[in-house]
């Protein structure tokens, strides 16, 4: 799940959790930027580096959750392929960790991902033990080298461990198993960086599911309402009239404020649809999410997670 | 770009700024609006003692759009300006005439410079600054030597904190072009600087240190012994640490990290000192800080910590310029008889849906101003201007001029 920084890709990942996990489905959400954003969309504690419950589904599924840490993740991978007990700590001593997870050339990026590929591989009583993997990914700008962990490392890495662990991981990531999902408001910077974004995806050789225009308003306005709203030529006298009747006695002023209101209104609407059409050109299945004016709480993620299911934008 | 590890970084720079769930005080409830004083932006452009704007802030919050329009009413007013943006939207660029990436300031054509100002603007290429940096400060042959290592290239395009360290170091530049100090040469007298689209506005001010503490670790110490003679003796536990990365890591990839850090090596001392540098004059009264927040809990909730940290550091803060503001005015309705109005009107739709409209802003400007309240008890002394909502996005002069023109008023 990728999207221009605060068009809501925490909030949508976490719908899309709990739409996969509806029916009896184990969901593992993963976030990657120890912003804990998952532990706060669903008003639970913060996240260790450890799988955790964090929601029931619709008839009996469940949502686990896990915040990656780099720096955890790199600990356990020498613990798993090279059984570094006490030399880990020792590295992580000598700055080997920190130098390795933010500096060392995509070797952050390929630890992060490298676990999600993990999770989804691993199996038990010869079953996987999640039925879907949603990850919180980076924004719009960075997720391009983030998923390409393959060229990310090529630069420095011929060969070697971490050249393997990449190369299986690109392998996964451009399988049929992995969809790349946007998420953009209608406004224009947000609706460019997923456009840019969709270009950079196929690319990369990475299939892009779907987008979710988050935050969409729907207008209780006609066409021509609209238009007769922004050329002022709305029928003042008309709607005087209902005011009167309505019981509203605001004189010339609230209609003035009532027809400039309408007018911004249209305004909107139109750039909005606009910035609609814009990615509904890309050809790509597009499913959307009402603003919800008070602020998103879990019911609405569950109402979210309704809307998502069974719809091809995110199949 | 903030690409690091986030909770690193926390735990180094010491800070406590919040993750968005957790329930920080932005100010009490009984806050008042009426108690806050109007930042006066015009007072503050017209300052002649006044060099360098900085507009901060969280991402996406309108810093880029309020510095250019600060650059072109500060320019119109008479100064001769330069602003510094990053990443701007596409058609504000292209309005700018941003659109070439050299790295330098181009003049901005349309502004009206009648009163003797100017504009210039010019768009951070940050990997591009790095590269100047490294020219200006090393031989060339350990110039060619740096671009070529792979660690550069990371360390320049996407190490945490690069895009931040450099717009101060770009910032360091244009000020040697500043009039008013000796050995300048008075290309301009005002610097407008927009900040990196951080998630923290606290980014900005930690990133020369979080530089310079990775520059200054153990491990860089470690890589460096070879390289700085044989005389240095190795303790066990640098042997183990230096058998276990080349195992890891690949003999080929050590050399390359060893080749790079020693490389770099006597270029570390001057970033040092340009980033205490840079520090030092945020913290001179020739500066001013403008932190621009949208009126939601979020971005109130980043600007609170980035004026109690402006406060903690006695650098100069001008005010808030709280963006994208709903407008609260009722035109005599008011939300309640807007929604039983409505409800009254069942065959009357248009005029019932407009009523609707009507209170659904009003409910939003009051959640504005409830936040508003809080920060400003909170704050009370901080100066504040507004910029209301635009319908449309902001991309020409004209609407810069607008959003100027709104700022005063
Ligand atoms: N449809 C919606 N209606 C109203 N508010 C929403 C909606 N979707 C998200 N929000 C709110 O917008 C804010 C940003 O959402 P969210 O944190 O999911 O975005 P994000 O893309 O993950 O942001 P970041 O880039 O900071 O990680 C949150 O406060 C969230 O509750
Ligand atoms: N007051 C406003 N009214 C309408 N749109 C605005 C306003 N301020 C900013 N915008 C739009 O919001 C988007 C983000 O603004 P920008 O200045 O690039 O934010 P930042 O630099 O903080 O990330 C731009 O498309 C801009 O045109
Ligand atoms: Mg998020
Ligand atoms: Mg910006």
């Amino acid at each position: 799940m990728t999207g221009k920084g605060g068009t809501g890709k925490t909030t949508v990942a976490a719908a899309l959790a709990l739409a996969l996990a509806a029916g009896g489905k184990r969901v593992l959400l993963c976030e990657v930027e120890g912003r804990q954003g998952i532990a706060s969309v669903f008003d639970v504690a913060p996240l260790p580096y450890d799988e955790r419950r964090v929601a029931v589904a619709p008839d009996g599924g469940q949502v686990w959750a896990l915040a990656i840490d780099a720096e955890a993740a790199f600990l356990e991978y020498l613990q798993i392929f090279y059984h570094l007990g006490r030399a880990g700590k020792l590295l992580d001593k000598f700055g080997v960790v920190d130098f390795a997870t933010t500096i060392a050339p995509g070797a952050r990026d390929v630890l992060l991902t490298g676990k999600v590929y993990e999770a989804a591989r691993r199996r038990k009583h010869e079953r996987p033990v999640y039925d879907a993997i949603v990850l919180d990914a980076p924004p719009t700008g960075r997720v391009g080298r983030f998923l390409n962990v393959n060229s990310d490392v090529a630069g420095i890495a011929k060969v070697g461990p971490i050249r393997n662990q990449a190369t299986s991981i690109m392998d996964f990531l451009r399988s049929p198993q992995t969809r790349v999902q946007l998420v953009s408001s209608l406004e224009e910077m947000p609706v460019q960086e997923v456009l840019d974004s969709y270009d950079e995806m196929h690319d990369i050789g990475l299939a892009v599911g779907g987008i979710v225009v988050n935050f969409a308003r729907e207008s209780e306005l006609t066409k021509t309402e609209l238009a007769n709203a922004r050329n002022g030529r709305l029928d003042l006298q008309r709607i005087g009239s209902a005011l009167k009747e309505a019981g509203i006695n605001g004189g010339d002023s609230a209609l003035a404020a009532l027809e400039d209101e309408a007018r911004q209104h249209a305004e909107r609407v139109a750039i909005e649809a606009k910035q609609r059409r814009r990615l509904q050109d890309t050809g790509c299945p597009i499913v959307e999410l009402p603003e919800v004016s008070e602020g998103v709480d879990l019911g609405t993620l569950y109402d979210f997670a309704d809307r998502l299911r069974d719809c091809e934008a995110i199949s | 770009m903030a690409r690091g590890d986030e909770q690193g970084r926390r735990r180094r720079s010491g800070d406590q700024a919040p993750g968005r769930g957790v329930r920080f005080r932005i100010g009490p409830f009984t806050g008042r609006l009426s108690d806050v004083t109007p930042l006066d932006i015009d007072a503050l452009l017209d300052d002649h003692s006044v060099h360098i704007v900085v507009c901060c802030g969280s991402g996406g919050v309108g810093k880029t759009t309020t510095s250019a329009a600060l650059g072109v009413r500060a320019a119109e007013r008479g100064r001769r300006v330069v602003v510094l943006t990053i990443d701007p939207a596409r058609r504000l660029a292209q309005s700018l005439g941003l659109e070439q990436l050299d790295n330098t300031p181009r003049p901005v054509r349309g502004v009206d410079t009648s009163t003797g100002g100017g504009l210039d603007a010019m768009m951070l290429d940050m990997k591009r600054t790095f590269d100047e940096v490294v020219e200006a400060h090393a031989s060339p042959d350990k110039a060619e030597q740096i671009f070529a290592n792979p660690f550069y290239q990371a360390l320049s395009s996407s190490f945490a904190g690069t895009q931040e360290y450099m717009a101060m170091e770009k910032l360091s530049q244009l000020r040697t072009h500043l009039s008013g100090e000796p050995g300048r040469d008075g290309r301009w007298d005002l610097i407008v600087v927009d900040t990196p689209p951080s998630r923290s506005a606290l980014d900005f001010l930690d990133a020369p240190e979080r530089l310079s503490s990775f520059l200054d670790g153990r491990l860089i110490r470690i890589l460096l012994a070879p390289a700085r003679g044989p005389a240095r003796v190795f303790t066990a536990g640098i042997s183990v640490v230096t058998g276990v990365l080349s195992k890891i890591l690949g003999g080929q990839m050590l050399r390359d990290v060893q080749t790079f850090v020693s490389a770099f090596d006597a270029l570390f001392g001057g970033f040092r000192a340009r980033a205490e540098q840079t520090y030092q004059v945020l913290k001179a009264p020739q500066t001013a800080f403008v932190v621009v927040a949208s009126p939601d809990i979020d971005a109130l909730r980043e600007a609170a910590f980035f004026v109690e940290r402006l406060e903690a550091e006695g650098m100069p803060l001008a005010g808030l310029v709280l963006n994208r503001v709903t407008d609260g005015a009722t035109g005599g309705i008011s939300a309640q008889a807007a929604l039983a109005g409505a409800e009254r009107l069942d065959d009357e739709r248009l005029t019932a849906a407009l009523l609707r409209l009507h209170a659904r802003r009003l409910e939003r400007a009051a959640r504005e101003r409830a936040v508003r309240r809080r920060f400003a008890g909170a704050h009370p002394g901080v100066r504040t201007a507004t910029i209301p909502a635009l319908p449309t996005d902001v991309h020409d002069l004209e609407a810069l001029r607008e959003i100027g023109d709104l700022l005063i008023a």
